[in-house]
């Protein structure tokens, strides 16, 4: 591979479409899926900890702990466990995004206005009626929020998931570094940060659907 | 249907405490509190900030726990009752409405209608019917969201949302605290026309004392979890319980205490030989009310008036002395007697409709 002008990460691109499809794919694959799991994982949890009190602490603190442990060292933790490839970088990625949107998600619920839940206590909605009626809708805005942190986040950091093989753009990036070449490194970075960008619009126009409209109505 | 949802509701705390559990040690919130709201009554609970007085509304619809002490609604113990069941069967309107901002106005009026599993088309027309009631009109409010709205049409929609499903008793935390003072008047006039029209059994809590005489046909007073006075509005102004009741109603006490004192309260028998031509005033007018009346009246020659009772016999006599010295407490008796002589009105009937 020749060294040349940084901006021929272009042509580099242009000469391997095949390669650059798969790459893409498998990048927002492991975004895709490790932010969905995350989701599924982090709300039943959050919801559990607005409910009881004990249960607080224990998460917060696994949550903490997930979110402080670098993602290189999980990846390497789950080395033996689960192998290399797909699954461990998956793995590692969902635990990565479980904390921002549990996070959000306890907040959210707590920021509900007291008054409007002890409305809806007062008429009498069941434990679940409440949740679903009014502290999630209401919630909903600040967990977006957390998910949105969570998917942008986990694009950068699906490049890692290249050191055990879990493929996505830190192929080239590794392998631009390993070869001190920049228009290959840069083949992989750039996409990257196009992908994260276009997620964020993308997921701006998720959440004028999923907010409920008498919240952004003035 | 449960026993909750009969037409009428009689309210009993008997022996209620509540204690709260703090850090430092268990706080009594209220103490031995006992009354009963009679069925289709508005009774209000007023006292200062830290009086117990929510704390007590609220162990109504178990939004607290009781201590001890029992609540019965009906006979039935609310601690019998199924929670959600009985929270459903009671309207609840709190300070600055407590609307779902994600609900239309409708839906949010529909609530508890919803919950109990009506159908669409009839939340949908129950709704309609209910914002009429309270000055809203449905087409041009029942599709907006509670932040499209003022403050005061905020509150009006959560008293409609408290009246959806038809519930016997209501409850009512300050409902007109966070308006300003004109809306609130408007409100608090409204309510009266509504209670007028529904009937419901209502606990109201305030700590404006204007708002208690205005709206309460039994005002319960409390101080530090206690039961100060428990009476009418007429009871606390002419036999407070102590100095406290005294204080707290305030400077206004003399006027309030003449327009919550009526004439057959203050009428004596009627004499022998009162002549029939002699003005019949209506005895549930209020002191000033009849001060009024009298301006209308020529009362050259008379030395007092009839009152009626309440099937309407003119069977009470009052002179005009007796009226002036009450009237005196607070108003000038020769400004009223002045524009009496200077007014008189022989058109005017002299029965007077009760």
């Amino acid at each position: 591979m020749r060294r040349g002008e940084p901006l021929d990460f272009i042509a580099y691109i242009r000469d391997h479409p095949e390669q650059f499809r798969e790459l893409l794919l498998e990048h927002v694959r492991l975004v895709g899926f490790s932010v969905l799991i995350a989701i599924l994982i982090a709300i039943p949890l959050a919801v559990l900890t607005t409910r009881l009190a004990w249960f607080e602490r224990p998460m917060t603190w696994i949550a903490n702990v997930g979110q402080t442990v670098p993602s290189l060292a999980i990846l390497g933790l789950t080395l033996p466990l689960l192998g290399i490839g797909f699954r461990p970088a998956l793995f590692a990625l969902t635990i990565k995004a479980v904390l921002p949107i549990f996070l959000n998600t306890v907040i959210g619920i707590r920021g509900v206005d007291r008054a409007i839940v002890d409305a809806a206590r007062g008429m009498g909605t069941s434990d679940r009626q409440l949740l679903w009626f009014v502290e999630l809708p209401l919630a909903s805005p600040v967990m977006f929020a957390g998910i949105q942190t969570a998917t942008v986040q986990n694009i950068g950091l699906a490049t890692l998931a290249a050191y055990i093989g879990g493929g996505g753009f830190g192929d080239w990036i590794l392998q631009g570094l390993a070869m001190v070449n920049p228009p290959i490194l840069l083949a992989g970075a750039v996409p990257v940060a196009v992908l994260a960008m276009s997620t964020e619009m993308i997921l701006r126009g998720v959440r004028r659907v999923i907010v409920p409209a008498g919240l952004t109505v003035t | 249907m449960s026993p909750l949802w009969a037409g009428v509701s009689l309210i009993t705390l008997e022996h209620v405490s509540k204690n709260f559990d703090s850090p430092s040690g268990s706080v009594r919130a209220v103490e031995d509190v006992s009354f009963e709201v009679d069925a289709g009554a508005l009774h209000v609970l007023i006292g200062p900030s830290g009086s117990g007085k929510t704390t007590t509304m609220r162990m109504i619809n178990r939004l607290e726990t009781i201590s001890e002490g029992t609540i019965t609604i009906n006979g039935r113990d609310v601690r019998d009752l199924d929670v959600v069941e009985l929270r459903r069967a009671i309207g609840y309107v709190i300070q600055q409405g407590g609307l779902f901002p994600h609900f239309t106005v409708a839906d949010n009026v529909a609530v508890v209608p919803r919950l109990l599993g009506w159908p669409r088309a009839r939340r949908r027309q129950r709704a309609e019917e209910l914002l009429a009631l309270v000055g809203l009109p449905p087409k041009q409010f029942a599709d907006r969201f509670p932040r499209q709205l003022s403050g005061g049409q905020q509150q009006r929609v959560g008293v409609a949302r408290a009246l959806a499903a038809d519930p016997p008793i209501i409850l009512m935390d300050e409902p007109f605290g966070a308006v300003d003072p004109i809306t609130r008047k408007q409100l608090q006039r409204e309510l009266r026309r509504i209670q007028a029209e529904v009937q419901k059994t209502i606990v109201f809590v305030t700590h404006d004392i204007g708002e208690a005489f205005l709206l309460g046909d039994r005002i319960v007073l409390m101080a530090e979890g206690r039961i100060v006075q428990n009476g009418t509005p007429a009871d606390l102004l002419r036999n407070p319980a102590s100095p406290f009741v005294t204080e707290f109603i305030g400077e206004d006490r003399s006027l309030r205490a003449l327009q919550h004192t009526y004439l057959a309260e203050l009428a004596g028998s009627r004499p022998d030989g009162v002549p029939d031509d002699v003005p019949i005033l209506a005895g549930t007018l209020s002191i000033p009310q009849a001060g009024q009346e009298l301006a209308r009246h020529d009362r050259s020659n008379r030395e007092g008036f009839l009152v009626s009772d309440v099937s309407g016999r003119p069977s009470g006599y009052l002179t005009y002395q007796q009226l002036a010295t009450v009237l005196g407490e607070s108003i000038a008796p020769a400004e009223t007697m002045t524009s009496a002589e200077a007014a008189p009105d022989p058109e005017a009937a002299h029965v007077l409709p009760v």
